[in-house]
């Protein structure tokens, strides 16, 4: 059996556009600072130090652990770079669980970070490769078609988009932490934005952002020393498949569907809009929310909009499951640290300690990022209540 | 502390080390090194383990997600449970390694891949010092282990002569290795009469950098004996890593590596063979030091890295090295090591042991 492990400590930064106050160092630090702080813990407490981020043509630094030693406080300690595009926040969040549920660490700090205004994540995203066809259009325009053909699939009416654009920005408007501050945001003002990738209008994307969050991991025996209240790790899946193969359902991936259902068993989960309070969900792209709620078991296949649609995902609309209360991907984007940042606000959540974005009353809640050409998943439970 | 559950290797294979690998990418790079474990193994495809993780650098080949194209490689329909880690393989096994203590898998396959010819390695590599202060002066690779390397004979630790005394052993020793890009016998005399590159180092003392592949399997020792293969078991594993100031650091040393070795337990017992990731021949008589290893301890039986160094996968292909004598009767415990960062700034140590 894994050995119990739990959240005990969280940081972020800032959300925006550009953080020239700080460097790439200053950032993680930022970060982590607030994580040790939140922990009650210091540097000499950690024996650890797990980093991710999206690919190192971001900001070209090559594997920046080595550059980032000294200011996480690793030096002297195992350090160690995981890197599974844009899942990558959600993953070295896992990896880091993982060095505590093996039982060989007691207490870990996990880094993730991008620096959007020190990098092009579109030129990264689209150098061109011998042998392959060359895709000059970054995150939107791969994913529109597949966007596209869920709508003709699923028939939803064309605006469920704005409305999840809508839904995301006043959940972000709760969190003085988010990029986008937008507490005015109408469905009017989405439709009116320009069409970048039809069918994903510019408010209908997410930002790009600099920023960085951090999470303590501790094992059972030393989550007591820590102020305020745990988030135990209920469950942990990753999934992975080919970009491209025969009979690939890229609407729905397998990949996405067995990482669910894996991370949905060791936590106890039969049906995940009842038994989850609320999930933090990597959306990019306003469909994505209703592509996940069905992917992700909250609702039957073709009728996700039908649940984002009623207010269900909303929290301002009082819904039953509310998704991504902290704005989401669309209301913050530092690429490599986008999906840890859902796994730990899953974790604020369950500790009770969200700010105006509480779900009241969380128990349970579901961390989830994806990455590549959606065939990367990572997923994470967390609970207020001890396994 | 309760016991760790013991990780058995139970398969290894590496590409030859080549110069240039053409046209080949990373999937050609890679399924014949996949195709190599799983026959020794007598498994089909990634199916078959329970969790995969690999390393890469996408800099190398100058793609962001090169590891993607991996996964191609891998048989991964249905999907599987994979992670990557952007380092040498032999951190991708450490990784691995947690996911069989933490009881989500059983056994695991390790690759590691690069294709290092499509840049020039040591003026990509400067591009990992730190962006504001370092990298823009473009201080390659060769220049700052040249810089290690002066002071490692101005402290009287080395010496020229040392160093190629190094170089031609390890050439020698890569007669024997089949996958060597470099290998025969060579005078010291005849080394040091080559001109340096960059003072005080010669190009022999500098690893010939490789493109190619290195894959693994490990499980537990249950599922070894279940599978009815021979194996080795590793004893002990850690890495650590030190400041990223090149002036804080004593560069003639490597405290990290020491440090790991501790954990690792590599004094616990005889070291009979230890393969050393020491891409700088003056590199390899620092690590011996760290290791404390003596006369007694064959170094580089395969010629290590100066053999030919595959990036991403050298570390991983020390360990391999060590597993191979082990399970052919050869020896019965050895130790291997992986490095990475500018002048050895993070080492890892693992001990092998016969079962």
């Amino acid at each position: 059996m894994a050995k119990l492990a739990a959240v005990v400590g969280i940081g972020q930064t800032h959300y925006k556009t550009r953080r020239g106050d700080v460097s790439i160092a200053g950032l993680v630090r930022e970060a982590a600072v607030n994580a040790l702080e939140d922990a009650g813990l210091g540097w000499d407490d950690i024996e650890a130090v797990i980093i991710g981020k999206a690919p190192d043509m971001f900001e070209g630094v090559i594997m920046p652990e080595s550059y980032l030693t000294d200011a996480l406080g690793c030096n002297g300690k195992p350090m160690l770079r995981v890197h599974t595009a844009g899942s990558v926040g959600g993953s070295t969040a896992l990896v880091a669980a993982s060095h505590v549920q093996s039982g060989m660490f007691k207490r870990v700090l996990t880094v993730t970070f991008e620096k959007q205004s020190e990098s092009n994540a579109m030129w990264a995203l689209s150098t061109p490769q011998p042998f392959s066809v060359h895709l000059n259009a970054g995150a939107g325009g791969y994913f529109a078609p597949i966007i596209r053909e869920y709508m003709r699939r699923s028939g939803a009416p064309y605006d469920v988009g704005i409305k999840v654009a809508v839904k995301d920005r006043l959940h972000g408007a709760r969190n003085p932490l988010a990029h986008l501050q937008l507490p005015g945001i109408t469905m009017q003002e989405v439709e009116d934005s320009m069409m970048l990738w039809d069918p994903i209008r510019f408010l209908e994307a997410c930002p790009s952002s600099d920023g960085a969050c951090a999470m303590v991991i501790c094992a059972e025996e030393l989550v007591a020393e820590s102020p305020k209240p745990p988030a135990w790790i209920r469950g942990v899946a990753m999934r992975s498949e080919p970009t491209m193969y025969a009979g690939r359902e890229e609407v729905s991936p397998q990949a996405g569907r067995d990482c669910a259902a894996d991370v949905y068993r060791q936590a106890g989960i039969t049906d995940p809009r009842r038994d989850l309070d609320c999930a933090e969900v990597y959306v990019p792209f306003s469909w994505y929310e209703p592509m996940w709620l069905e992917n992700l078991g909250f609702a039957p296949e073709g009728e996700g909009w039908k649940l984002t649609m009623s207010g269900a995902t909303s929290l301002d609309e009082g819904g039953d499951i509310p998704w991504n209360c902290s704005g989401g991907v669309l209301s913050s984007n530092p690429i490599g640290a986008s999906g840890m940042i859902r796994f730990a606000e899953a974790a604020r959540q369950v500790r009770g300690d969200a700010g105006a974005h509480q779900v009241e009353g969380a128990r349970l809640a579901l961390g989830h990022a994806y990455g590549g050409g959606a065939q990367f998943f990572a997923m994470w439970v967390v609970g207020a209540d001890k396994p | 502390m309760t016991a760790m559950k013991e990780i058995a290797v139970v398969a290894f294979s590496q590409s030859d080390c080549l110069a240039r690998a053409g046209a080949a990418n990373e999937v050609e790079l890679i399924m014949p090194q996949l195709r190599a474990v799983f026959g020794q193994v007598g498994l089909n495809n990634a199916q078959d383990v329970d969790f995969v993780c690999s390393g890469s650098c996408d800099y190398l080949q100058g793609a962001a997600f090169a590891f993607v194209a991996g996964v191609d490689a891998l048989g991964a329909v249905p999907p599987i449970k994979e992670s990557h880690v952007e380092m040498d393989a032999a951190w991708a096994l450490y990784e691995s390694i947690l996911k069989i203590r933490m009881d989500q898998a059983e056994s695991a396959l390790i690759y590691g891949f690069a294709k290092a010819s499509s840049g020039e390695l040591p003026t990509v590599l400067s591009q990992q010092l730190d962006p504001y202060y370092l990298a823009p002066l473009w201080l390659d690779s060769v220049s700052l282990a040249a810089m290690q390397a002066r002071l490692l004979i101005e402290k009287g630790l080395a010496s020229e002569h040392s160093m190629a005394e190094v170089v031609a052993r390890a050439r020698k020793h890569a007669m024997g290795n089949p996958h060597a890009q470099i290998s025969g016998e060579f005078p010291v005399e005849s080394l040091l009469a080559a001109d340096t590159v960059v003072s005080p180092l010669r190009e022999s003392d500098c690893a010939p950098v490789a493109d190619g592949a290195a894959a693994m399997i490990i499980c537990t020792v249950d599922k070894a004996r279940e599978w009815g293969v021979p194996y080795a078991v590793i004893s002990g594993i850690d890495h650590r890593i030190e400041t990223h100031n090149l002036g804080m650091r004593d560069l003639t040393d490597s405290p990290s590596t020491r440090q790991a070795a501790a954990a690792a337990g590599v004094a616990l017992g005889a070291v009979e063979v230890a393969e050393l990731y020491a891409p700088f021949s003056h590199q390899e008589i620092i690590l011996a030091r760290a290791l404390g290893l003596g006369d007694d301890t064959v170094i580089n039986p395969s010629g290590g890295v100066m053999a030919g160094n595959l990036m991403m996968a050298s570390g991983l292909a020390r360990i391999g090295e060590v597993f191979r004598r082990i399970v052919s009767g050869e020896i019965s415990r050895g130790v291997a090591h992986a490095t990475s960062g500018p002048c050895l700034q993070h080492n890892l140590v693992a001990v092998l042991e016969s079962a």
